[in-house]
């Protein structure tokens, strides 16, 4: 057994590791990627060297490739690998499983080539070649750019960045954004061939077996575009699922933490994207803070709170600028598939007034993924979110059940 | 050059540098349609990060397989059902 467990191995993770295992903690950090880094770092871009580096320079255990998937009791988490399942058991544990897209419904999105932009990011940092394919990057938030920027630099025919927030909001934002640091003058450099258009979306993916084209909507105007892809995000929501399988409190759809990042539940930490999306600068904080406290630093912890505040005021802006406007509601038609796991679409959905009667008339968000696409969709169409979480919180193999 | 490994989907042989992951190589042979739906729409990746389970396939005879979560290794056979 281990001191400290850390579920997660992004940024947020790695900096809890780091900091607890300097103070003397023996950690574990479990991940159910192939290899540590997160999302964000996946593949180990150069800026994230100096993180690498940190863990490499203490005596931390990585587990890569292991779902967590149920607690076998209070300080006992079960995780999934391609060999079995493994017992991994704490004396403290930080939860720090990041963000996943939201998917918002409109007609074609369950077109093979519409992906999320994130999405398509991963696939292209795994293999994927994407020199002069054309493609559409839709939705919303400041993953846009990024994709963007990314997708421009492998030579990829970047036709133009729908964002559905508008210019309004954007320029307050790029005013924190430019006081932040000069990342923004970066990505202006590597996308100023592509046009960005504020309070713009897709309100239709053409196509039979595959995408072919989009509709774009703004103001009065609609046009088609043909495209390869489709990359398309609105912003970000929590991964909280395993946080609730252990009993932790959650406000406004993110894990509640104190001022060490100490969710309700006793010796139960989290950080990063899971306490709120607040981006990679905010997440590094709240990891080393995690960390420190794990290990009983919380003088040390302290020195980090203004860094924290700091960060989460631009949290807050990032926030309320791409705040979903009521528009997209509208885009999915009645037959529009809204839970792509079991096929639902929405006028299914509208016979129902809660998440739990639509699952159990419908099958809505039962499937595989468990909730975790149609989930935000369907919290932002009806205002339903999921009212509880059981093991596991994954699809596992039946003989990883059984093993119990 | 970076090494590379080579494993066949659908019987076509694809060749991918160490460390890429299955869905990346099935949608470089040309293959999108990786699945079926419940309703027999045909269906690819969407999340990219083993969340949506849209991008599963069948690797060497194991069934449900997300291609975005699995590392490429020689030899590999890979299936879709699109």
């Amino acid at each position: 057994m281990g001191d400290l467990l850390v579920v997660g191995a992004g940024p947020a993770g790695m900096a809890a590791a780091w900091r607890a295992a300097q103070n003397g903690l023996r950690v574990c950090v479990v991940d159910d990627n192939p290899a540590a880094g997160g999302q964000i770092w996946r593949g180990g871009p150069p800026e994230a060297q100096v993180w690498f580096e940190r863990i490499r320079s203490v005596d931390v255990e990585m587990i890569n490739g292991a779902r967590v998937f149920e607690q076998l009791r209070t300080g006992t988490l079960l995780a999934e690998t391609a060999s079995g399942v493994s017992e991994l058991s704490y004396k403290s544990l930080v939860l720090a499983t990041g963000a996943r897209e939201r998917f918002l419904p409109f007609p074609g999105w369950t077109l093979p080539n519409v992906m999320g932009a994130g999405g398509l990011q991963a696939l292209v940092k795994t293999g994927l070649p994407i020199e002069g394919k054309r493609i559409v990057v839709a939705g919303s938030g400041p993953l846009l750019l990024a994709v963007a920027a990314y997708l421009c630099g492998h030579a990829a025919n970047v036709l133009m960045i729908a964002e559905q927030a508008p210019a309004m909001q954007l320029a307050r934002f790029a005013v924190g954004l430019f006081s932040k640091r000069m990342q923004a003058f970066e990505l202006k450099r590597q996308l100023k061939d592509v046009p960005y258009r504020s309070s713009c979306w897709v309100s239709e993916a053409h196509g039979t077996e595959k995408l072919e084209a989009v509709t774009l909507v703004r103001g009065q105007k609609r046009w088609q575009v043909d495209c390869d892809y489709l990359a398309c995000g609105f912003h970000l929501v929590p991964n909280v699922e395993l946080a609730e399988l252990l009993g932790c409190v959650l406000e406004r759809g993110s894990v509640k933490v104190d001022d060490f990042q100490q969710t309700t539940v006793a010796n139960v930490y989290s950080a990063g994207e899971t306490t709120g999306i607040g981006g990679l600068e905010l997440s590094l904080v709240e990891g080393e803070i995690a960390g420190l406290a794990a290990a009983g630093r919380h003088d040390a912890a302290r020195e980090l709170f203004a860094v924290r505040d700091k960060q989460r005021k631009f949290a807050e802006l990032l926030n309320r600028t791409f705040a979903l406007r009521d528009e997209l509601k509208h885009l999915p038609t009645p037959q529009t598939i809204v839970c792509r796991c079991e096929d639902v679409t929405l006028e299914r959905l509208q016979r129902h007034t809660s998440w739990r009667a639509a699952k159990l008339q419908t099958r809505c968000g039962m499937g595989p993924c468990q909730g975790r696409i149609c989930g935000g969709a369907v919290e932002f169409l009806f205002g339903w979110r999921a009212e509880s979480v059981r093991p596991p919180v994954l699809p596992v193999r039946i003989d990883s059940l059984i093993r119990k | 050059m970076s090494e590379t490994v080579t494993l066949a989907v659908n019987g076509i042989a694809v060749e991918m540098p160490v460390g890429s992951l299955v869905s990346a190589a099935i949608l470089k042979t040309g293959t999108y349609a990786f699945r079926r739906s419940v309703t027999g729409e045909p269906r690819g990746p969407l999340c990219g990060m083993g969340i949506c389970f849209e991008c599963r396939v069948t690797i060497d005879g194991e069934q449900h397989c997300r291609s975005c979560q699995t590392v490429c290794r020689n030899g590999m056979d890979v299936r879709t059902d699109g």
